[in-house]
């Protein structure tokens, strides 16, 4: 077996009384699209805070590439190339989809001097080429806080990618999105695991979309990991349906 | 830059060198309507621009103008035995002491700021929204404080500042001069700076500084440099200000928190913040209204002041340049969906 490219060992997280995430473990290889599903609650955001440096984990480690990476911060690890995107989608309201994209462009080897440059056409015809790539490219020079929720989505996703990360922690993708664009959804990020060789690790409520996409899926209830394994097993997992159905 | 652009700044220009000219008793207030500008550009960096609203920007404008005192002063003389006199003693400098002490004094008044606001951003950018507002008023107010109880700088009572050499009326132009280069500069160094990656950096801060910070963005980094650029003309402006007014002390002249501190928000705020000439737009029509009501209604004059900033900040949240962008969105060339929010057509499109 590979090295693991995101390998979570053990993590536990608590917000006071409430814990979060009991003991996780997981691995995440690398090229696969990895899911991770579990009912409300169950803390697929938490994990995903954690892995990201959001906030510092109670206990276990986190290696990325096999470097550890639990006691860094959001930026130093988005520099290494684990970004990820958020449920409740961000962007720069203010900024057109254009300078969106370019701020998102990789800040992994930026100097102090590369502050006061320009940045080169090569960067804009990039920028162009992801826009293109999630169909934004006629909305390119409009301001982003006028797009709507969907297209914001996917503006969001160009920026990921602009950003050329090796993982991509998507948290919903397609959540509150119009469900005739799913399918176009679904499919670019296939592509963009495929042609651009991003690692994808995704959290979706979604079942048919999930199934569909992952590879192998790892199911958390109540912090706490339930199962792990290809869709098929997962979706005959009696241990997965209770949970979903609320059994105990 | 368009010929329209062109002959634009070309007539403000000339309108700067004719001023002193044609109105050479008001010499001083056009002096200080350069500050004031230099003042709305330098906080709209940080507070437009970077949506960081700074209430002790002020802090290095004093800083500035003491620096320089201490410098024109010092290097001739005993600066302890010189304020301990309390204006007792003058000190006939000659013209080349005069100018060299000047000239390395606004020199030490730009860098000294920059580097207190290098050093005091590690401590306040981990605050946001009105925590750093706070944060930095406290700061202001520390600065002038301290400054009130150090008697090595002359503490409450102040410094006279070296006496300028030449005839009357010399010294109004030469500062008026000082000044308005020293704005023109600011200004041309931001509209270079606003249109490298940086601006798009602070931007983005402003816009969502978490979201910055996911993408990788040295955050960090851009907010200590925006703030060290304001500190820079801010101590500039400070150390030619002290020089004009002739006598400098911490409460009313170095750190007038509530005026002048005051004064570059209301600007910015009145002109349209996070952009450029709204700024500047800002502070001639604020400082306009200002001198009118010192003048024409005097025992008034905070009261009208104080209705214009509440109707500004009530009614007119967007300022002069934010409600030409939203009336004529393709002058600044931005464009607005043409399609309504929630159309499905405009959707289907992708």
């Amino acid at each position: 077996m590979s090295q693991p490219v995101i390998e979570v060992r053990g993590v536990t997280k608590a917000f006071g009384g409430v814990i979060a995430n009991r003991e996780v473990s997981l691995r995440v290889e690398p090229g696969s699209i990895t899911g991770l599903i579990g009912p409300n609650g169950s803390g697929k955001t938490t994990l995903f805070n954690s892995i990201a440096g959001q906030h510092p984990v109670d206990s276990g480690s986190i290696c990325f590439e096999g470097q550890e990476i639990t006691r860094l911060g959001v930026q130093q690890i988005a520099r290494l190339g684990l970004v990820r995107t958020y449920q409740q989608t961000r962007i720069f309201p203010k900024m057109d989809c254009i300078h969106n994209l370019l701020i998102a462009s990789p800040h992994r080897d930026s100097e102090w001097r590369d502050m006061f440059r320009r940045y080169p056409p090569s960067m804009f015809e990039k920028a162009e080429r992801l826009l293109e790539f999630v169909g934004l490219y006629q909305k390119r020079r409009l301001i982003a806080g006028t797009l709507s929720f969907g297209q914001q989505k996917l503006l969001e996703f160009a920026m990921a990618l602009m950003n050329e990360p090796k993982v991509l922690l998507l948290d919903e993708p397609t959540a509150g999105i119009n469900p005739t664009l799913i399918n176009g959804l679904i499919d670019r990020l296939k592509r963009a695991n495929r042609e651009f060789g991003i690692t994808l690790f995704v959290i979706e409520h979604n079942m048919r979309v999930i199934m569909n996409l992952a590879q192998h899926i790892y199911c958390l209830s109540r912090g706490k990991l339930l199962a792990e394994g290809p869709p098929e097993r997962i979706q005959d997992d009696q241990s997965v349906i209770d949970a979903y159905l609320g059994a105990h | 830059m368009t010929r329209r652009s062109l002959a634009l700044h070309l007539a403000i220009l000339a309108a700067g060198v004719v001023a002193p000219v044609l109105f050479p008793g008001h010499t001083i207030q056009f002096a200080v309507l350069w500050i004031m500008i230099l003042f709305a550009l330098t906080w709209d960096t940080m507070g437009g621009q970077m949506g960081y609203n700074s209430l002790g920007n002020i802090l290095f404008f004093g800083l500035g103008m003491y620096v320089c005192a201490a410098t024109q002063i010092g290097l001739y003389y005993d600066l302890a035995s010189y304020t301990a006199s309390s204006g007792a003693i003058k000190i006939d400098f000659t013209d080349p002491q005069y100018f060299v002490g000047l000239a390395l004094g606004v020199l030490l008044a730009a860098v000294v700021p920059v580097v207190v606001a290098a050093i005091l951003s590690w401590v306040l950018f981990g605050l946001r929204g009105p925590y750093f507002a706070i944060g930095t008023l406290g700061a202001a107010i520390a600065a002038a404080e301290l400054t009130a109880a150090w008697n090595y700088v002359g503490g409450g009572s102040g410094i006279a500042m070296p006496v300028f050499p030449g005839g009357p009326g010399e010294r109004e132009r030469f500062f008026y001069f000082a000044c308005m280069v020293g704005t023109v500069f600011c200004y041309l160094f931001l509209r270079w700076l606003y249109r490298t990656r940086f601006s798009l950096a602070i931007n983005a801060i402003r816009d969502d500084e978490d979201k910055a910070e996911a993408l990788g963005l040295h955050t960090r980094r851009y907010k200590m440099v925006a703030w060290s650029v304001s500190a820079f003309f801010l101590g500039i402006a400070g150390a030619l200000f002290g020089n004009m007014t002739g006598f400098i002390e911490p409460l009313e002249v170095a750190y007038p928190t509530l005026t002048f501190g005051i004064f570059m928000v209301a600007m910015t705020l009145l002109g349209g913040k996070g952009t450029l000439w709204g700024p500047i737009i800002g502070a001639v029509l604020f400082y306009t209204i200002k001198e009118i009501t010192w003048t024409y209604l005097l025992g008034w004059q905070w009261i009208a002041l104080g209705l214009l900033i509440i109707v500004n900040v009530v009614y007119f949240q967007q300022g002069i340049m934010g409600w030409l962008m939203q009336r004529k969105p393709e002058w600044f060339g931005v464009r607005v969906d043409p399609a309504p929010a929630g159309d499905a057509a405009a959707r289907g499109r992708e």
